[in-house]
């Protein structure tokens, strides 16, 4: 009985990894760049979340909007600022500096509101008792909203001209270009909606402890990196598949009491094992070298 | 004579420091097909490549309709009506055949032209209405290039610039694509075409610019060229 609440708990887990994972992969397969400041958006979420649901305003709907508002802008002028002028750069440079924006965001936060964690408490969440099984409510929660949340981006994606502007600029930017693309503007669309989508993340990460400081993003960055290298980063399906995975594996291994304090080297241990056995991922493609 | 349609000037372009064109110049009269022919290297793609802007000249100007390109950006030029087959298709192969061709007219947003559009390019090349769902990726090469021909047809342009249209396809298929690009010039649309398959070629265009590493050899009548000892020897193995 208890591994089905594992199991909701890790699919719910696994939606959180999922959503990280799509900024990720999705600037990956547009810029062609890992933002490694990806998780920090989701810290920066979390401080707009508290603020203003235990400072100002005390709304929590009203602090979730401005929470995706603010991380999106962030997001868009990250992109701007740091990574534009880097267009064509060669890749180290660009990795470099999203580690700078990383430290940066962090230290800037920890500058505002110091090192000392603070509690951000949105809502009172009641467990569910069913058949003997306790499942809590807020991984329901989690997990209809993040499905939702998916399958909006995967029509958006699929069937908007601007979706798949962004699967054109993916495959050759180049050709994309001659066909009237803006990539530039592009780029900064798929920003957005990245920094949008670490923003519920930040939500759903207080809804599993009501607690932020300035390296709260550092972790579950981190692991879904490794869901969208899972996946196979570029892969938009991928990313979500991979989070699930991996939110699964790391529930599973949290449940046993000889694995529990293994439970992110197994996560770090999958990244070693994907890259040697198929360095693509699940979903990835093999890269076309042109001759 | 009118202005020519496209009017290019001593256009210099660098790799680097490797100098890939020496100052070319020539033009292209609306609803001509011209042909740039020439070895490997001799800058047809570079020219191609500065003439809808994703490669930028150091020096000299390229006038499109009146109006200077080398400061245009590359994704506003096919508003402007001048569309690109770019060398080695390179349709987007992991998406559908149908949703190539909606890229293909992605400044256009009169829905109503597009399908009209659309429906004159699935009657042009029929194969591509039977496997418009499937991925561009999966069809055979000549219909990948009847795609890129057809992507560019959606965006409704006056002039086409056509790199290597004939480029790994089988001389039945060769044939028929340059059947393709004649119709072009009978629906009033301006070519282009750069080839290695001189031959070809010349017998579609109606003048020809003979390339030879960064500078222009020789220009003519395509019809005159094809008798021309030199152009025989170097160029049409003869």
């Amino acid at each position: 009985m208890s591994i089905i609440s594992t199991l909701i708990n890790g699919l719910s887990m696994g939606a959180v990894y999922a959503l990280i994972a799509l900024g990720y992969t999705m600037v990956y397969g547009i810029a062609k760049m890992l933002n490694f400041a990806h998780g920090d958006v989701i810290m920066v979420g979390s401080y707009v979340l508290f603020v203003f649901t235990m400072k100002s305003i005390k709304n929590p709907f009203l602090a979730i909007l401005l929470a995706i508002l603010f991380c999106v802008i962030l997001g868009v002028l990250v992109e701007c600022i740091a990574y534009r002028p880097l267009r064509g750069a060669p890749s180290l440079a660009v990795l470099i500096t999203a580690i700078g924006v990383s430290f940066l965001l962090q230290s800037v936060a920890q500058l505002i509101f110091t090192v000392t964690p603070k509690q951000v408490t949105m809502f009172q969440f009641n467990s569910i008792e069913f058949n003997g099984l306790t499942i809590k409510t807020e991984s329901i929660i989690t997990l209809v909203v993040g499905m939702i949340v998916m399958i909006a981006l995967t029509v958006f994606v699929n069937k908007s001209k601007t979706g798949r502007a962004m699967l054109a600029v993916s495959e050759d930017r180049g050709a994309a270009q001659l066909m009237g693309i803006n990539v530039n503007r592009t780029i900064v669309i798929t920003f957005a909606i990245g920094s949008a989508l670490a923003a519920v993340a930040s939500v759903f990460m207080l809804f599993i402890a009501p607690v932020t400081d300035p390296t709260l993003g550092a972790m579950p960055g981190i692991k879904a990196f490794v869901a969208a290298v899972l996946g196979g980063i570029g892969s938009i399906p991928g990313a979500m598949i991979g989070g699930v995975i991996l939110g699964i594996v790391e529930q599973f291994a949290l449940k046993y009491e000889f694995l529990a304090s293994y439970s992110d080297a197994i996560v770090f241990a999958i990244l070693i094992l994907v890259l040697l056995v198929k360095p693509s991922g699940i979903l990835g493609k093999k890269r076309h070298e042109k001759v | 004579m009118s202005e020519p349609l496209l009017q290019v000037k001593d256009l210099e372009v660098y790799y680097g420091v490797i100098q890939a064109l020496k100052g070319i110049s020539f033009h292209v009269n609306k609803g001509e097909i011209v042909s740039l022919i020439g070895a490997n290297g001799a800058g047809k793609t570079t020219t191609l490549h500065t003439v809808t802007g994703l490669l930028r000249p150091k020096h000299g100007s390229i006038v499109y309709d009146g109006k200077d390109l080398t400061k245009v950006h590359p994704h506003k030029i096919v508003s402007m009506g001048l569309a690109h087959v770019p060398e080695g298709r390179r349709i987007f192969q992991n998406l559908s055949v149908y949703d190539n061709l909606l890229l293909g007219a992605y400044t256009k947003n009169d829905k109503a032209k597009i399908n009209d559009q659309m429906e004159q390019v699935f009657e042009q090349f029929p194969r591509l209405k039977e496997r418009r769902r499937q991925l561009a990726g999966t069809l055979s090469g000549g219909e990948q290039q009847m795609l890129a021909m057809g992507r560019a047809l959606l965006s409704d342009p006056e002039m086409i610039v056509m790199d290597e249209p004939s480029m790994g396809l089988s001389p039945l298929l060769v044939s028929e694509i340059f059947e393709i690009i004649k119709t072009f010039r009978e629906a009033g649309k301006t070519v282009l075409l750069v080839e290695q398959n001189a031959k070809k070629a010349m017998t579609v265009s109606d003048r020809v610019y003979v390339l030879e590493t960064g500078s222009i050899l020789t220009e003519g009548n395509a019809a005159d060229l094809v008798n021309d000892e030199r152009i025989k020897k170097a160029y049409l193995g003869e």
